[in-house]
């Protein structure tokens, strides 16, 4: 059913990247529970112009979940409390009247603060630039039935490359580490025949793009996992360290 | 000027492949001396860019996001269609032109579309070999569905994250390029303007959104894949930042507008639930092949849904058309839909919605099978209702969701300005006026991968192109330009509304007057409204802050004044047409059962717009439509 509530926000708010920042409280009332995490701001950032201040500046786009833009650590978690849901989709029927909110961009070393909640997280493109994908040009493709994958293959495949790059993982993670989300792309391709070839190249390059940008490593803290919007296992970065150490142990591609 | 949309002569058949053996060659030596300018990273600009780049030339990428892994065809949920007839079920290139061509209503050229469909097929296979996991049978051949509107299982698909998939294999190709250094990439882009040099493309103008500077780019072609326009509604299922501005700012320039009033509807959304609502969110309409779409006999009943028995059930679609039931095509779905609410058989607290039922399919192929198929879309469902589809039926209603319109383009993709090409939603090239489900991605990657490449080259190699740099005077002309635009919004500071309120309210005079079902006195009162919200927009609104760092306000506001022009050429072309036909409905031409009623005899064209200069009216061009292969015939 349908209520208001009324809540306290504690929201970062930082200039630009030089910018120290600071928290900056702000009361909403008669808050529709209908509504999603998002309008909410949305409805703050009106009030804001009105009053002649600059509203909250925060990344999205789709605002269904799937593009990925989104994202904030919301009371402590990247995407808030609610499991398997970005930001977006995070809806206020899923706090209390008076409760007090405290909204913070994702941070990590590798993620530079933009202004306010938007940070740079262009580190992921760079990861996937190190060998996120099959060399294949355009019209070389065969016949599509000429490769088939058993489905349990393709399943896990496709579990592992519903990966949004949100970076709550990283944001999540102790160490800033990006193993889950490397480890969903070379988790992705190594699970298909058409991945095998440059499953060894891709595996080295990618850690070690992760090692230069800055990123830590896995110590199995399981953080990544818990906050994922789309539930991507950490079976990914066991499959990930299986497919380094074989690179790094039985090929001739060297760290 | 005369349109010429120069289709190859010759059988339907074999154009495109004599076409490709004629067409002029760029030497691998001189594609190296060439740049050229994508926009956008959606199925379209990704596909585009890696490919040219693999052919050597030099590409320069621009982009909203702060990725081009973002771009907004990520959401599409359903799949792709593509006539390999893996289901031995009689599909054929031909079935799927045909298909086409019919489930436009006969508004979109022949040529064009025959190439879409014989191209189909190479896009399944490269992007297999990219490595899209799509489904698969136990076997480990791929799978198929069928999807609305056609009685063959043609469609290939991700679960519901199709467009993911998809893009996420383009966007991966494009990165390899990125790397070796032939892609040379743009994030947080926005392009403000189109440059023009004796007549041709030859760069942009973008504004850089995290620093807010005004940056020149030349090239030797432009390539515009920016998308469709749909939130010029405000609601609708596109994402936030999807806007018209780069096709916009490119029409002004001189690149004709082709069909403007064609927007699609979609059946299957889940209704608007309060003023605040920022987005709708579409469902899949896969859904509709195993659920069925039903109100209440009466009126008056507000039962439970659970609670009103079988027989006091009204399955309209599968009632009113009993040979596609619930897999009536987009536009006669929505449009049923919308009368049933306005008879009053609406439900939910709005009354604006009307039930989607699996819970049949659930009994008949068991949980297991319905949550394999659906599972995501169901959790998504949840998540913003907070309702289970697995116990309650769905409530959806119409959204906007796609444009057919767009830059009107020839058949190598190229508009009106030589040099200019434009790819995807953001053409109004093969979806005539109403687009069948999971083609859109199609078209983005057909154009993308296997179009764009042939015909970039047949213009680069028959043009001499002076070099240009960013110093030449055209470029500084319109970055001043861009920069007084900008300077003239930034001073809005005394007003008291935001530009999100005048969003949404333009957005709600174009579903009211210009939407579902349109009607000459309405759209001409449109007009004035339109008119006196802008007038308003220039004494009231606030645009807070200024341009030196991430403004989103101000980012807002730019693409709302292009929205404000725009809307009223919108309204000028469904104004104009004298007939109902796809996803344009005017009331006064329907037949018995309300269906759209064409005219064939005098209205068998695409509408052609040249922008005549600001506040004149455009000038219209016709194309006429020549159907040879295809019998021109009413859907059933």
């Amino acid at each position: 059913m349908s209520r208001t509530i009324s809540v306290t926000l504690k929201i970062w708010r930082q200039k630009g990247p030089e910018d120290k920042g600071h928290f900056e409280t702000y009361e909403l009332d008669n808050i529709s529970t209908d509504i999603s995490f998002l309008e909410m701001l949305d409805l703050l950032n009106e009030r804001l112009t009105k009053e002649g201040k600059e509203p909250v500046a925060f990344e999205h786009d789709c605002r269904e979940g799937i593009c990925g833009m989104c994202g904030a650590v919301v009371n402590g978690i990247p995407h808030g409390h609610v499991k398997e849901t970005t930001l977006c989709q995070l809806h206020m029927r899923h706090f209390k009247d008076g409760e007090t909110i405290v909204i913070e961009p994702f941070r990590a070393g590798p993620f530079k603060v933009i202004k306010d909640l938007i940070v740079d997280r262009s580190a992921f493109d760079e990861l996937i630039k190190a060998g996120g994908y099959i060399s294949v040009n355009t019209g070389q493709a065969p016949e599509a039935n000429s490769i088939p994958v058993p489905p349990e293959n393709a399943d896990q495949a496709f579990d592992a490359a519903v990966c949004i790059g949100c970076g709550a993982c990283v944001a999540a993670c102790p160490n800033a580490s990006a193993m889950l989300f490397i480890g969903a792309k070379v988790s992705h391709l190594a699970l298909l025949p058409q991945g095998r070839p440059e499953a060894t190249k891709r595996a080295i390059s990618m850690i070690r793009t992760m090692d230069e940008i800055g990123f830590g490593n896995c110590s199995n803290h399981k953080e990544c996992e818990a906050v994922c919007p789309k539930n991507i296992s950490i079976i990914n970065i066991a499959r990930l360290n299986r497919e380094f150490l074989k690179a790094a142990f039985f090929s001739n591609q060297r760290y | 000027m005369k349109l010429d949309s120069k289709i190859p002569s010759g059988p339907l058949e074999t154009k495109w492949e004599r076409y490709r053996s004629e067409v002029k060659l760029v030497s691998p030596a001189n594609k190296r001396k060439f740049k050229v300018i994508v926009v956008g990273t959606g199925l379209a600009g990704a596909s585009a860019s890696a490919t040219l780049a693999q052919l050597g030339y030099q590409v320069k990428t621009f982009c909203i996001q702060d990725s081009p892994r973002r771009a907004h065809s990520i959401a599409a949920q359903g799949g792709i269609n593509a006539a390999k007839n893996y289901q031995c079920d009689g599909d054929s290139v031909w079935r799927l032109f045909h298909d086409t061509i019919k489930g436009g209503d006969f508004r979109a050229r022949e040529a064009n579309v025959y190439r879409l469909a014989e191209l189909s097929v190479n896009i399944i296979d490269q992007c297999v070999a990219q490595g899209v996991p799509f489904a698969r049978e136990y076997g480990g051949l791929l799978a198929n569905r069928s999807f609305g509107g056609v009685l063959v299982s043609r469609t290939f698909y991700a679960k519901g994250q199709t467009g993911q998939q998809l893009l996420l294999g383009a966007y991966s190709q494009m990165m390899r390029w990125v790397a070796q250094g032939q892609i040379q990439l743009f994030p947080k882009r926005e392009m403000l303007d189109l440059v023009i040099v004796d007549g041709k493309a030859r760069g942009i103008i973008t504004r850089n959104l995290v620093t807010g500077e005004i940056e020149s780019h030349s090239a030797h072609a432009v390539i515009l894949a920016t998308g469709g326009y749909g939130n010029l509604y405000c609601l609708s299922t596109n994402g936030r930042n999807s806007n018209v501005s780069a096709i916009w700012k490119a029409h002004k320039k001189g690149a004709f507008f082709g069909n403007p009033c064609f927007v699609q509807i979609h059946p299957t959304c889940i209704p608007v639930s309060g003023e605040y609502q920022s987005k709708l969110t579409l469902m899949s309409e896969s859904l509709r092949n195993d659920g069925r779409v039903w109100v209440p006999k009466d009126p008056k009943d507000k039962r439970s849904p659970s609670e009103i028995p079988e027989s006091e059930r009204d399955y309209f679609l599968e009632r009113i058309y009993p040979t596609y039931g619930n897999l009536v095509p987009r536009d006669v779905a929505s449009r049923a839909i919308k009368r049933m609410c306005d008879e009053g058989k609406g439900v939910g607290p709005t009354g604006y919605a009307v039930y989607l039922d699996l819970r049949d399919a659930v009994k008949r192929d068991g949980r297991d099978v319905i949550e394999k198929k659906y599972g995501n879309l169901f959790e998504m469902y949840e998540k913003i209702t907070g309702q289970s589809p697995y116990e309650m039926p769905m409530m959806i209603y119409p959204a906007v969701h796609y444009t057919m319109g767009g830059l009107w383009v020839d058949y190598n993709l190229m508009t009106t300005i030589p040099g200019l090409f434009a790819l995807g939603e953001a053409n109004f090239s093969d979806h005539g006026a109403n687009r069948l489900g999971a083609s859109a991605l199609m078209q983005g990657l057909a154009d993308g991968y296997f179009v764009i490449p042939y015909t970039l080259a047949g213009y680069l190699a028959g043009e001499s192109l002076s070099d240009v740099t960013e110093e030449h005077p055209a470029f500084k002309e319109a970055r001043l330009q861009a920069e007084e635009h900008i300077k003239k919004i930034l001073s809005l500071k005394k007003g008291h509304k935001t530009v999100d309120q005048f969003h949404r309210e333009l957005g709600r005079i174009m579903w009211d007057y210009c939407g579902m079902e349109r009607e000459d006195e309405r759209m001409k009162k449109a007009k004035e409204l339109v008119h006196e919200l802008r007038e308003e927009f220039w004494e009231n609104a606030i645009v807070p802050g200024d341009s030196n760092s991430i403004n989103q306000s101000l980012e807002k506001a730019i693409r709302l004044v292009d929205y404000f022009e725009f809307a009223q050429l919108v309204i000028e072309d469904a104004l104009h047409r004298r007939e109902s036909c796809g996803c344009h409905f005017n009331i006064r031409y329907q037949t018995e059962e309300h269906e759209a009623k064409r005219d064939d005899i005098n209205c068998a064209y695409v509408a052609a717009w040249e922008y005549s200069g600001p506040e004149k009216s455009e000038t219209l061009h016709k194309e006429p439509l020549k159907f040879e292969y295809v019998k021109l015939a009413e859907r059933s």
